[in-house]
């Protein structure tokens, strides 16, 4: 039988009507998620399966709809929120760090908060310094919330389920351009092979999307699209890289790294988050730590420099690592 | 006080102005994105909210304001911009990303910002009005009689920053006025949905602020509920809240398949449209020919049209500019 082909934001869809399906305590709260479907499609088609009292359009109103997020979890309840935008998270970040991530060990771990909230990540179509940021960095820096950043229709479905199920707060990161939007540029690798049937992907295990012998690319998300796409042009030039798609930034697969880089002895990071003091630097670090020895060259980051993201076409493809600015790199760090 | 001939015609040309500038944004924004629509593809990339049908309210409030005056606007920002006295062509040139444009293309259509008209906006709703309660701030400490307005939409009223302002503004006695637009829709949330009470409006009361909700397309209307709050403000009588009934053309933003409407919805708000009914009026009052409407229109198609021609003659910021400006 051939592979059902559906896009991220489907399978999304799908793996939150399944749980919802399965369990009656899954409900989907957020800004425009019922008849508009998300804005990003992630809740597409739910509102007419399940009705406006499990997926419940919010008021603009983040820090009050997040924060019932977390009450109605420790009650039981299993709640899906979405931020439209990470970006929007400012709104609403007291209930997200201090109290959605803090609350299970304060309270010695007597109760648990088992949500999780979905939101909207990255650039490249001139959205500018307020909707196109990635930001996980930030969230994977704050002790007790699970990071979750898929790159593929079938690793989001996965993950997703995982997600609904985990007992934990699960912060999950959908690219724009991972999504399969009709209205973004076109992308070959936002729709792939999904089964019908419900299935978990592990939180805590990379994904060595490319084996290569030359170099190592740690990345995740869009980024790992365009690596990939960075790859093929490299091999055409006779360098091989291996390409390892993170999938969770927390539980982070340290294993996988260290492995591969004890193969390929040099290590590039590629991350569409700021540079300083995120995932880039942790990375690096964790090689240092663990791999030292194994390296032939300093691990190399690309990363957006550490300016908001501009609006003019010019200047935001200057920041957002491109495929042709990864290959460069790439070479870079083969020659050292 | 009745308006007079010259007062109605400048709101009237206000209008027109706005209107004008946002419908060619709105024909050039699709230039290069056809057929497969590509958000990022074309001279003008990104999200577009554009502000036709809501001109009024511009309008009638930005009339009672001198350039000093402060204003925080929002993610649908051109018509207030504009009805504060801004020059069409940086504004154009910022749509379009150019090193000309307000902000040199580090901003972009949502973040417009000119210290010269003290204006600023953004794309996080609710963020501009605690901005305006500290412009009112700055203001009575120094003395002076300016005034701050801040424009948000009836989706804004339900986020936290909206109330929190209120009260700090009441309690602080602060020269401002909150301008709540109502156009009955948050995305494709109706405001029925989102909010208990009728008006907001209404909300003043809890904060100890008089609010007065008015019909967002009579520009007469809305210029007389500005005329009060912002004379109470200039007196140093306190803030005041607006909530203007007003309809967007256009959707959220370009591209808003727009499934969440009623069917004829729309068309029955174009029948109330802020422009022909002043325009009926002043014609009935034998103040304006069809000659004069033509002419008006004529008038703001060549300025927008300049506008254009600018940005598009307009070179990009080198790329490396990206990297500077992070600090003053
Ligand atoms: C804090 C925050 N939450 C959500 C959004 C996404 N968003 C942008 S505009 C908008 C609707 C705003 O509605 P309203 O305030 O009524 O203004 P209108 O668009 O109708 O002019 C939403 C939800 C945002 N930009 N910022
Ligand atoms: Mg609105």
């Amino acid at each position: 039988m051939a592979e059902r082909l559906l896009t991220t934001s489907k399978a999304i869809s799908e793996a939150i009507a399944q749980e919802m399906k399965r369990d009656d305590s899954v409900f989907v709260m957020g800004e425009d998620v019922g008849a508009y479907g998300g804005i990003f499609g992630a809740t597409e088609g739910l509102l007419d399966q399940f009705g406006p009292e499990r997926i419940m359009d919010m008021p603009i109103s983040e820090m009050g709809f997040i924060g019932a997020a977390v009450g109605a979890a420790t009650e039981g309840m299993r709640p899906i929120a979405e931020l439209m935008f990470v970006d929007f998270f400012g709104a609403a970040m007291d209930q997200i760090y201090n109290h959605m991530a803090k609350i299970h060990y304060m309270s010695g771990g007597h109760v648990n908060v088992p949500m999780v909230l979905m939101t909207a990540i990255g650039g490249s179509y001139s959205d500018a310094a307020q909707h196109s940021q990635c930001l996980y960095g930030l969230f994977a820096h704050v002790p007790g919330i699970k990071v979750v950043v898929p790159s593929t229709p079938y690793d989001a479905k996965g993950l997703m389920t995982q997600a609904i199920r985990d007992d934990n707060p699960v912060m999950f990161f959908f690219h724009k351009g991972v999504m399969g939007l009709g209205w973004m540029t076109p992308n070959p690798r936002a729709t792939g092979p999904v089964p019908e049937e419900p299935y978990t992907v592990p939180f805590g295990q990379a994904a060595v999307r490319r084996e290569g012998s030359d170099l190592t690319i740690l990345t995740l998300s869009l980024m790992a699209h365009r690596s990939l796409d960075a790859a093929e042009k490299l091999a055409e030039e006779g360098i091989n890289a291996e390409v390892i798609d993170l999938r969770t930034l927390v539980p982070l697969d340290r294993e996988a790294i260290v492995e591969s880089v004890k193969k390929t002895h040099r290590v590039m990071i590629v991350d569409e988050d700021y540079k300083s003091f995120g995932m880039s630097g942790e990375l690096a670090a964790i090689v240092a730590e663990d791999a030292l020895d194994y390296l032939d060259a300093a691990p190399k980051r690309l990363a957006v420099p550490d300016v908001p993201i501009p609006y003019s076409r010019p200047m935001e493809q200057y920041v957002i690592p491109s495929v042709d600015r990864i290959a460069a790199a790439a070479k870079e760090l083969v020659a050292e | 006080m009745a308006l007079n001939r010259d007062e109605l015609l400048d709101l009237y040309r206000m209008m027109v102005k706005i209107r004008t500038f946002e419908e060619r944004v709105g024909e050039m924004y699709y230039e290069d994105k056809l057929p497969a629509f590509d958000i990022a593809a074309g001279p003008i990339p990104g999200e577009m909210h554009l502000y036709s049908g809501q001109e009024a309210v511009a309008a009638g409030v930005c009339a009672h304001l001198r350039p000093d005056d402060p204003v925080t606007s929002t993610h649908r920002p051109h018509g207030h911009l504009i009805a504060k006295g801004e020059d069409l062509k940086p504004l154009m040139a910022e749509i379009f990303g150019k090193k000309t444009g307000l902000c040199e293309g580090k901003g972009g259509h949502m973040h417009l910002f000119d210290p010269n008209l003290h204006f600023g906006c953004g794309g996080i709703v609710g963020g501009g009005i605690p901005h305006a309660v500290g412009a009112a701030l700055a203001i009575k400490k120094r003395g002076e009689d300016r005034v701050a307005v801040s424009f948000f939409g009836e989706g804004a009223a339900n986020i936290g920053a909206f109330h929190e302002s209120l009260n700090l503004a009441a309690v602080l006695h602060l020269p401002v006025v909150f301008v709540v637009e109502d156009n009955l829709y948050a995305i494709s949330v109706p405001k029925s949905v989102s909010t208990a009470v009728r008006s907001n409006a209404e909300r003043g009361a809890a904060y100890g602020i008089p609010g007065v909700q008015v019909d967002g397309q009579d520009v007469i209307a809305v210029y007389e509920a500005a005329q009060e709050a912002v004379g109470r403000a200039r007196r140093g009588e306190g803030p005041s809240i607006i909530e203007a009934v007003c309809y967007r053309y256009r959707g959220h933003f370009e591209g808003d398949a727009e499934g969440y409407l009623k069917p004829g919805e729309k068309e029955s708000w174009k029948e109330k449209d802020p422009i022909h009914i002043l325009g009926a009026q002043l014609q009935g009052q034998g103040w304006l020919s069809e000659d004069e409407v033509a002419e008006i229109q004529g008038e703001m198609t060549a300025l927008v049209g300049e506008a254009e021609r600018f940005a598009r003659e307009s070179p990009y910021p080198a790329p490396e500019e990206a990297l500077e400006g992070v600090f003053a």
